[in-house]
């Protein structure tokens, strides 16, 4: 069938910020979608919040709004684009939910435009448990049995139907928040409430548990012409009872004969066609009896998932690309197969390999967080991996994780278990079970043992086993008593050489020099969608040790660019940005652009980012290997985060070819001794500092150092473990709480300056000539992390002698470290306006995207440009001023998704994604920030303000704007009195240790709509836990520094008059905007644009 | 060719070093696995792979897959151990397989022994450890191989490469007249079902008043014989090369050829009772039964340079526009040369556009290339099953 003529533009709803159980894989399939859009000719409006996306760079979609995904903010974009189709099903979630809420308004009726790629019955039958299950009882499939809630009554009479354990799932919601498994009336109490109010319907289904099932998913697609094919079948490693986002998960399917899986294949079909999924993919998961193959439906997700990037990347199918062909009348047999060119689209891959995710967690960050995995996801990233065999795959995933673990060694275990401890660990699902589970098979626990205690597949713990006994095999021998046949055998099963060596007592260098005298290398396999049934025309490769290779390597010349890992916080998908923007640009240049990365949710790990793809672990085996079969003339570790630089030295040391700022340089920057030295020379100033290797060591430290200060350890990713601290008692603390000391990981204390604002500056240059990309200042104060402020562009209260001091200080820094390419630089100005240097980074920092967005220069490509030779000259690149608007960056936090937690920012890193906020003045930019990150402003209610002394000042304005917009103010009574002497009566509530009734009975009751609350020390912060926690728990926005505070009462008029609530397409603020740097951004980008257009690269 | 394994029943192998040789000089070392065929008992067959991810047991007993050596692509063989169901036959066909991992102890409540023990049992031997991947690569660019394999003590790798030369080509073979039936019988037996396994029948007074089709047996697949039961027939199974009166004698509604192995330009003796049945009787061919549908259509038939084997080829159904992810197992294929006026192409394969279904509403006949009974595979084309039910009743009233 040919693509609708009646349709000529379409709007795509992305998916917003990342959070856990929404990551950038909807990038990848919204950037996917927008490119093979864009190549039928439509236009193409976007609408996104998230500036760190690749789709939302201007030049993808013809308009691009930066704006909050809400239904207000997208009928006005409606309003003014008229599209006549609207794709929902490419942002997850937040999109299907937001276009049922559009069509429950009339919005597409108004308007006169279409829902295509799912119908709104379809979403609904999908997503609506109940219309769910029904749908199945009508083509004869079973559901688990459940009753679906809307009251804590109605819970308590599911239960004596259903008996303990039960499941709860809140209807609608992401990642399956608020959700959990129930073993007694006391649980199902405390939970029910909480999975009510996480429901946006308050509804929650009531299920009886299938804990202990195989799960299994399949993802499928479907056309206009009922072609239906399955791409992938996936198994989960972790049985039912653990979300599938927080599963280990394998594919294909390991333990099912041919027979059970036709019948899950005729399953899912039949799914498909009931629902109604006219085109595109879902994804259908099943429970599975494993003693007698009973199946349940478990649920079907009308739209591209998690999963269906996942299956994309481990097949080679481009699941959301076909997905919007299908979307505009296409049929599967009309579109080709981009691998193989001469076979279509319209068949199911086979793979001649397995392929292996792990989820990454985070739970370091969140103390408090319940470890224990269960039906809510908990996991911030993931990996995936591939070999040719499960034990292969297996053992390259746990070398990608960056967990400092290379395979079944001890790091991530509790130390000293005894026997039965073990097994007991085995037997809860935790970020580390897997490990667990090889450690009691090494303690020689059976496979069976095992499988009664988790409910692992046999055959999984079979080859878990065979790795173990293979290990124990190896004790005692030495590396030079090892055959090349055994070596190589060693190899194929997947044990990295950094495990070799602990097994043989060798170090890793030594193992890799033998394997390489002795002759075992890896070979590269294709990923090629047909078990090389046909030849393949897209280098998509990963690493095996087995026969024979594919793809030879070409004699081009070539640049690497070494990719981020695996999302974490700290590190999300920022990075990727750069390193996708580093392959267009290179490749523009002429390079042959070679990718590595491991992470699937990504766009640069799509195959047609790069001209080669290596889906492999960033470790130094690994990208050895590829450097030494690829011969680059150039290798980029600057913009893939901490990932790359953590291997740079030893990259650079075994002659690895690194271009841009040197390996030095960026050595220069991290260490707190040379540094020092610059900052000197320079005559530059930063806090006062020391370094302390003991505890002892640590006090001193302390008071040379004077409070209050920061303490943290060294070598650290996203503030983990910082601390601010008030008194050396605190120090005593930090040093008791088993931070680990040592000569080699010495403790760092920072003098820390308080209240002084703090500002992040990103510069780029190409070794003589330095421009600065922009300047941020934050909304929280310095010693919040950088990565969880706010901030805006431009600066709203610095002065302009002050920025242009930081510039200047800018500029000298990046030319004294030789940068080439990118620099970031956060300062702290005190109130006195004296400027301190916090921190340097001679590479890519989280906000280039954001600048990127907010200037309309394309940083990241100018930096690998510059990187790879060319000058700033050459590229014709000025600095921008952006005017007549204001951008503001805020930071998502995944706290609703680990109840009990403290939701008080500090040095710590705690957020997920970021969202940008565009707007005339500040006050409308941070609104929209604030709806763009699912935080509700609210209009009227009360607002409650508990602040510390520090920060009382600006306290009377606030209550006055407050009350002026009609907010009732209530207070604690430190800061009620406070006011009262500023001549504002506002009403007195008790803290909670004054007793009943107190504040958090008040949240509790549904009195208070916003809280502003600013702790100082650790006592008053624990006072004041509970009340972030319940205000968490029931998504009552809350601000927890002054400055925020400030703003969002700034922001709150703009929320009340609704003015905030005008949307702008980026391409419009960029171009009008900037008469002056017009041509020379037009520069960049048309160059760029250009020849991509010419090559195909980009369309 | 005689089939010797099983009258000798050889040594279980323990991981011997054996090889696979190919006509062409290219050798495969591996590990010997199932039974261990040495030197003077080696395997021997058409080296082919198969694309399927799941369903190894019922590939190893379909025989069609006699005469050839079977590379699974799929890394992981033997996973699932095997059982008394998931069975195409009464035994092994395949003569031997090569894998890149093959799984000693099997994880699947069905399960009832293991890989190695079933292909002992059959004196089958496969060789593991070995790049499947080259092979396939190989075998892609270079056309299908005769090969030989064996493991163990005394094997000379020279031997077997001049005696997997020795072997000629698949084309001229007929190896029909090995495992078709010899005795003419009655089907009774319904499809696998989850609850009940194999073992659901119907009764004679259940099966005496449906419409009586006789199924030719060129190494019939039994999930052919059952998915007929299923969609109403009566069945009655006669030996390739029956005469077209010792079949009309059985006063059928319906004829079904069925599929086999080997070269289908050998097969004259069946090809003539089809030819002088068409028009008489409505027919129904699947895969070798379609090859001499063709040829008794007035078509030919060719080689092709490594074949169609797995469980994902699309094939458009030129009636109604729609695709159909199929299950194949086919070496040769038929051209559309040649063939009657009466008839036309009704299905073609979206890889590489050769003939996958023939068609004559004249005749009352059609064929398909590929595996409709799938078993492995996707159940997309059981409708080809109602299509021949509806064809044989329409015409009977």
């Amino acid at each position: 069938m040919p693509k609708r003529a009646d349709i000529k533009s379409i709007l795509l709803i992305g998916s917003g910020p990342i959070v856990i159980g929404q990551a950038c894989e909807f990038d990848y399939s919204g950037t996917q979608a927008i490119k093979a859009l864009k190549q039928e000719g439509y236009r193409v409006i976007l609408v996104n919040s998230n500036p760190a996306t690749i789709m939302t760079d201007p030049e993808f979609a013809d308009r691009t709004y930066i704006e909050p995904i809400t239904a207000d903010f997208v009928e006005e974009i409606i309003k003014i684009e008229r599209p006549d189709a609207v794709l929902p099903t490419m942002g997850g979630q937040t999109a299907l939910n937001t276009a049922l809420e559009l069509e429950e308004r009339g919005v597409f009726e108004k308007y006169g435009c279409k829902l295509i790629g799912a119908n709104v019955e379809a979403i609904k039958t999908a997503e609506d448990r109940d219309l769910f299950r029904k749908a199945m009882d009508e083509i004869g499939l079973e559901s688990a049995r459940s009753v679906l809630a809307t009251s804590i009554k109605d819970a308590e009479e599911a239960a004596k139907k259903l008996g303990y354990p039960l499941v709860l799932r809140p209807s609608r919601t992401l990642g399956g928040t608020g959700g959990g498994i129930v073993r007694s009336p006391d649980e199902l109490h405390r939970k029910v409430g909480i999975a009510l109010s996480a429901s946006p319907n308050h509804e929650v289904l009531i299920e009886e548990s299938l804990l202990g099932w195989k799960e299994i998913e399949l993802e499928v697609m479907r056309d206009l012409k009922d072609n239906v094919v399955i791409v992938c079948g996936i198994e989960n490693f972790d049985p039912m009872g653990v979300h599938t986002g927080d599963s280990i998960t394998v594919a294909p399917i390991q333990t099912l004969t041919d027979k059970e899986y036709q019948l899950l294949r005729d399953a899912a079909i039949k799914v498909m066609r009931r629902i109604g999924v006219d085109t595109g993919g879902s994804n259908v998961q099943f429970a599975l009896n494993p003693t007698n193959g009973r199946i349940i439906v478990i649920e079907m997700n009308p739209r591209v998932s998690r999963s269906s990037a996942l299956a994309s990347k481990a097949t080679g199918f481009p699941i959301a690309k076909i997905a919007a062909k299908l979307a505009v009348g296409y049929t599967l047999d009309e579109i080709s197969n981009d691998i193989t060119k001469e076979t279509p689209a319209c068949f199911e891959p086979s793979i001649d390999y397995v392929v292996v995710k792990i989820p990454r967690f985070n739970f370091e960050k969140f103390p408090a967080a319940d470890t224990t995995l269960g039906t809510q996801m908990k996991s911030v990233g993931e990996v995936l991996s591939f070999g040719r065999t499960f034990q292969e795959a297996l053992q390259k995933a746990i070398s990608s994780m960056e967990m400092e673990t290379y395979g079944f060694d001890r790091a991530k275990l509790t130390k000293d278990l005894g026997k039965q401890e073990l097994l007991e660990a085995s037997g809860v699902p935790g970020p580390h079970r897997l490990w667990y589970v090889g450690e009691a098979l090494r303690a020689k626990f059976s496979v069976r043992d095992l499988f009664q205690t988790t409910a692992i597949d046999p055959w999984f713990l079979g080859q878990i086993e065979e790795l173990i006994q293979t290990e124990e095999q190896l004790k005692g021998r030495k590396l030079a008593t090892l055959s090349k046949d055994e070596l190589f055998e060693l190899k194929s099963l997947g044990f990295t050489d950094r495990r070799l060596a602990q097994l043989v007592g060798a170090k890793e260098a030594e193992v890799r020099d033998y394997r390489k005298n002795v002759g075992v290398t890896s070979s590269f396999k294709s990923v090629d969608t047909c078990a090389a049934e046909f030849v393949a025309h897209t280098p998509y490769l990963y690493s095996s040790y087995d026969q024979g290779s594919d793809a030879p390597p070409t004699s081009k010349k070539k640049i690497i660019i070494l990719g981020a890992g695996p999302n974490r916080i700290g590190q999300g998908i920022e990075f990727d940005y750069c390193c996708v923007h580093a392959a267009m640009a290179l490749k523009q240049d002429g390079f042959e652009t070679i990718m590595v990365n491991c992470n699937p949710e990504t766009v640069s790990t799509d195959y047609d980012t790069s001209d080669r793809l290596y889906f492999e672990p960033l470790t130094v085996e690994s990208v050895m290997s590829i450097v030494e079969r690829e011969k680059p003339v150039g290798v980029i570790v600057q913009f893939g985060g901490q990932t790359p630089l953590r291997i740079s030295n030893e990259l650079a040391a075994l002659g690895v070819p690194i271009i841009g700022t040197s390996v030095d340089s960026i050595d220069v920057a991290e260490d707190r001794e040379r540094f020092s030295a610059l900052i000197k020379k320079l005559g530059l100033r930063q806090p006062q500092y020391a370094t302390a290797r003991s505890a002892e060591q640590a006090l001193e430290a302390a008071r040379y150092v004077g409070f209050p200060l920061m303490i943290r350890p060294s070598f650290v990713l996203g503030g983990r473990a910082m601390r601010v601290i008030y008194n050396e008692e605190e120090v005593k603390a930090y040093m008791q709480e088993g931070v680990e000391v040592s000569h080699d990981r010495p403790v760092l204390l920072d003098r820390f300056l308080d209240a002084a604002i703090e500002v992040d500056v990103d510069a780029v240059s190409d070794g003589s000539e330095v421009l600065i990309a922009g300047v941020m200042e934050h909304i929280e104060p310095a010693g919040i992390h950088s990565g969880d402020s706010s901030c805006c562009l431009p600066p709203q209260t610095l002065s302009p002698a002050i920025v242009n001091e930081l510039k200047r200080q800018a500029k000298i820094l990046a030319k004294e470290l030789n940068v080439v390419g990118l620099m970031n630089i956060q300062f702290a100005v005190t109130q006195s306006g004296e400027i301190y240097i916090l921190e340097v980074n001679p590479r890519a920092s989280r906000t280039v995207p954001f600048v990127s967005k907010a200037t309309g220069i394309p940083w990241a490509k100018v930096a690998s440009r510059l990187m790879a030779g060319k000058k700033l000259r050459e590229l014709g690149v000025r600095e921008v001023e952006p005017a007549g608007y204001v951008s503001v960056k805020a930071s998502v936090f995944p706290f609703s998704k680990f109840p009990g937690v403290d939701t008080i920012l500090g040095p710590e890193m705690k957020s997920t994604g970021e969202v940008m906020g565009i707007h005339a003045n500040f006050a409308g930019a941070f609104a929209k920030s604030q709806f763009a990150s699912n935080i509700h402003l609210p209009s009227t209610g009360k607002v409650f303000l508990s602040i510390r002394d520090r920060d009382k000042e600006p306290v009377p304005l606030i209550a006055k704007r407050l009350s002026a917009q009609g907010f009732g103010v209530v207070a604690t009574k430190g800061t009620a009195q406070y006011l009262k002497e500023h001549g504002i009566s506002v009403e007195v509530v008790n803290k909670v240790r004054d007793g009943s009734p107190h504040i958090v009975d008040m949240l509790g009751a549904g009195e208070i709509s916003m809280v502003i609350n600013t702790p100082e020390g650790w006592q008053p912060v624990m006072d004041s836990k509970s009340i972030r926690i319940v205000s968490n728990e029931l998504r009552i926005p809350t601000y927890t520094t002054i400055a925020a505070g400030k703003a969002v009462s700034e922001a709150l008029q703009m929320v009340k008059d609704r003015s905030f609530q005008t949307v702008r397409a980026l391409q419009d603020y960029l171009n009008p905007a900037q008469e002056s740097i017009k041509v020379k951004a037009a520069m960049v980008y048309g160059a760029i644009v250009y020849s991509a257009v010419i090559s195909g690269a980009i369309l | 060719m005689k089939n010797e394994r099983h009258q000798t029943g050889g040594p279980e192998a323990r991981g011997e070093t054996g090889y696979l040789a190919f006509a062409d000089g290219t050798v495969f070392k591996g590990r010997c696995f199932g039974a261990l065929r040495g030197a003077a008992n080696p395997v021997t067959g058409e080296a082919v792979f198969n694309t399927s991810m799941y369903g190894y047991q019922e590939i190893l007993t379909d025989p069609s897959y006699a005469g050839q050596v079977m590379c699974f692509t799929y890394p992981h063989i033997g996973n699932v151990g095997c059982n008394e169901d998931d069975v195409e036959s009464s035994r092994v066909y395949t003569e031997g397989l090569v894998v890149r991992a093959a799984h000693k102890t099997p994880s699947n409540f069905r399960a009832t022994t293991s890989l190695q023990a079933y292909l002992a049992r059959n004196n089958i031997m496969g060789l593991e450890g070995i790049d499947t991947r080259v092979i396939v690569s190989h075998l892609r660019d270079n056309g299908a191989q005769m090969s030989v394999m064996a493991g163990g003590d005394g094997v000379k790798v020279d031997d077997l490469v001049d005696r997997a030369k020795s072997l000629g080509s698949m084309e001229g073979k007929d190896y029909v007249k090995h495992v078709a039936c010899k005795e003419t019988y009655t089907w009774d037996l319904l499809p696998w079902s989850l609850n009940h396994g194999n073992a659901r029948k119907l009764s004679q007074e259940q099966l005496v008043s449906r419409p009586h089709v006789v199924a030719v047996d060129c190494g019939v697949k039994t999930n052919i014989l059952r998915l007929l039961v299923d969609v109403g027939f009566r069945v009655s199974v006669v030996p390739a090369g029956t005469s077209s009166a010792d079949i009309m004698a059985l006063r059928p509604d319906g004829v079904f050829l069925s599929n086999g192995p080997g070269d289908p330009a050998t097969l004259g003796y069946v090809v003539k009772p089809a030819k002088e049945l068409l028009g008489k009787v409505p027919m129904f061919g699947i895969c070798l039964g379609h090859q001499i549908l063709g040829q008794a259509f007035g078509g030919s038939t060719y080689k092709l340079k490594f074949g169609h084997r797995g469980g994902n080829h699309p094939v458009r159904d030129e009636t109604t526009g729609k695709v159909e992810i199929t299950v194949q197992n086919h070496g040769f294929a038929v051209r559309k040369e040649g063939l009657s006026s009466k008839v036309r192409v009704s299905h073609i394969n979206l890889n590489d556009n050769t003939v996958e279904g023939l068609e004559s509403k004249e005749l009352k006949a059609f064929s398909v290339q590929y595996h409709p009974e799938a078993s492995p595979g996707p159940h997309d084309s059981r409708y080809l099953f109602k299509r021949f039910f509806d064809l044989v009743v329409g015409a009977g009233s």
